[in-house]
């Protein structure tokens, strides 16, 4: 299936922009029509991290007329490994502002619109009328499934990528010639089921692969070139060096783009993907005690069996004395239930105290009753307790 | 049949770190039994109380998402490859 392009030429290309450009416009395919499509291209980036790194910088490159940022975040050090927009002296830096003056380095000739703030549902709808593109390189469901129905009812093609750790995913969502992305994936996985790339890890270069493709099929669409990953989920897998593809169909039943839609406006995208689990919440609540309280327990000799509930590898980074590794794989599983002590009070954590919540609600379903989580996990011991330990 | 079972990433803790494990059955509800009697605990990554097929995991046979073939009942002929695909959010 090949498709129109999205944008009109623009009028003319400069003597300068020719010479910059080139090397497009002695591709058949490209030619002097599709830079000047480029040229007037109106494209969005949600998010300027790790995907909408090697994005913002290629689409730049390729010499997109317009490119929106859009981005809630500053720089940190543990960005800089994948995040290639930005660099050392970025740190602390708004990411919006880092990424576009980057963009500003690789190609002046691109109109940068920065929008440094955090996208919502009060935003999103004016916010994506400005683009004709919208490429996702965010990092969590609530806003990816935001993007979508937005996309969805402004009728804008949606460059969707995703990474964890060796994986990568990228398709393009487009209801009126396809698929959106609620076909693909009708729900979130609850909260705490799957990992984040802040918990489980990311390779900095899958960032690349992605991204480039995200940014491959914002050209052809843009330009109405070759055959557009519409209707197809293209899967990689760097460690084995594969790609795969598999369809992806329209769902009829679709709630959003489906023959009877009942969702015709945008939703709250927090309640639907849920911060934490409901049972997580419960358990939490009147249950939880800061790292003080902890050090304090420690200090005063208390009987408690003190858990990290982390994966191996983030144990070894940093931990907190005296904690016992029991990665959460092995409460979902019950595993790790008979190891626990029955003459000691428990107390679970972890990163930031998301992962240490869902196994604090099992903990207590299995009886343990005075149980109790660390709210902020290893992160608060390591800023409140010892700052002298790394962090990550 | 016998069928070739991809494992995502997320999921290979149950495998033993196994990209691909060979899968048994003539429909895609026994390959998971299976699956699951092999690897305990993974079934249940991949269905839900109910037994239906969790709706942020997608299971394809070939290249089709059996949610548009015959679901669990869709058919595992031998040679068929079997992926199970679940969302992730990472960016």
């Amino acid at each position: 299936m090949s498709l129109p392009p999205l944008v009109e030429p623009a009028a003319e290309l400069t003597v300068d922009e020719v010479r910059r450009y080139s090397r497009h416009l002695i591709i058949p395919d490209v030619g002097m029509a599709g830079q000047k499509r480029l040229k007037n291209a109106r494209v969005l980036c949600v998010g300027a991290g790790g995907l909408g790194s090697p994005a913002l910088m290629y689409l730049a490159a390729a010499g997109v007329g317009t490119l929106g940022v859009i981005d809630f975040d500053v720089v940190d050090e543990s960005n800089l490994q994948r995040q290639i927009i930005h660099g050392q002296s970025d740190v602390g830096r708004p990411k919006a502002e880092s990424a576009a003056a980057s963009i500003k380095e690789i190609n002046p000739l691109v109109n940068v619109i920065i929008h440094n703030e955090s996208l919502s549902n009060d935003n999103v709808m004016e916010i994506f009328s400005g683009y004709d593109l919208i490429v996702d390189g965010t990092d969590n469901f609530a806003t990816r499934y935001m993007v979508n129905d937005a996309a969805v009812l402004l009728g804008k093609p949606y460059v969707w990528g995703s990474i964890y750790r060796f994986d990568g995913q990228a398709s393009v969502f487009w209801a009126e010639h396809g698929p959106c992305y609620r076909c693909l994936y009708p729900e979130p996985p609850p909260p705490g089921m799957v990992p984040s790339c802040a918990e489980g890890g990311v390779l900095g270069v899958l960032c690349a692969s992605v991204g480039s493709i995200q940014v491959t099929e914002a050209i052809k669409l843009l330009t109405g070139t070759g055959e557009p990953l519409v209707g197809r989920l293209m899967i990689y897998d760097a460690l084995e060096m594969t790609y795969r593809q598999v369809k992806v169909r329209k769902d009829p039943e679709c709630p959003l783009c489906g023959k009877n839609p009942t969702i015709t406006e945008l939703i709250d995208y927090d309640a639907f993907c849920g911060a934490v689990s409901d049972e997580a919440q419960q358990a939490a609540a009147g249950s939880t005690i800061s790292v003080g309280e902890l050090k304090d327990m420690q200090d005063k000799g208390e009987n408690i069996f003190l858990i990290d509930v982390r994966e191996p590898n983030e144990y070894e980074i940093l931990s907190i004395p005296g904690a016992t590794l029991i990665p959460k794989g092995e409460f979902l599983n019950g595993s790790a239930l008979e190891r626990l002590p029955q003459d000691k009070k428990i107390v679970l954590h972890c990163k930031s105290g998301v992962r240490s919540a869902e196994v604090l609600a099992i903990v207590k379903n299995a009886g343990f009753a005075d149980a109790v989580h660390v709210g902020g996990g290893v992160l608060a011991w390591q800023k409140q307790i010892d700052p002298s330990l790394p962090t990550y | 049949m016998s069928t070739v079972v991809r494992i995502p990433t997320i999921l290979r803790t149950y495998t033993g770190g196994a990209a691909e494990v060979p899968g048994e059955g003539a429909t895609l509800r026994e390959v998971l039994a299976k699956l699951d009697a092999d690897y305990p605990g993974i079934g249940a990554r991949i269905l839900d109380e109910s037994g239906k097929i969790r709706r942020f995991v997608n299971v394809y046979v070939g290249d089709e998402d059996v949610r548009f073939a015959d679901g669990l009942d869709t058919a595992t002929p031998t040679g068929s490859q079997i992926s199970v695909i679940p969302a992730v959010a990472g960016g």
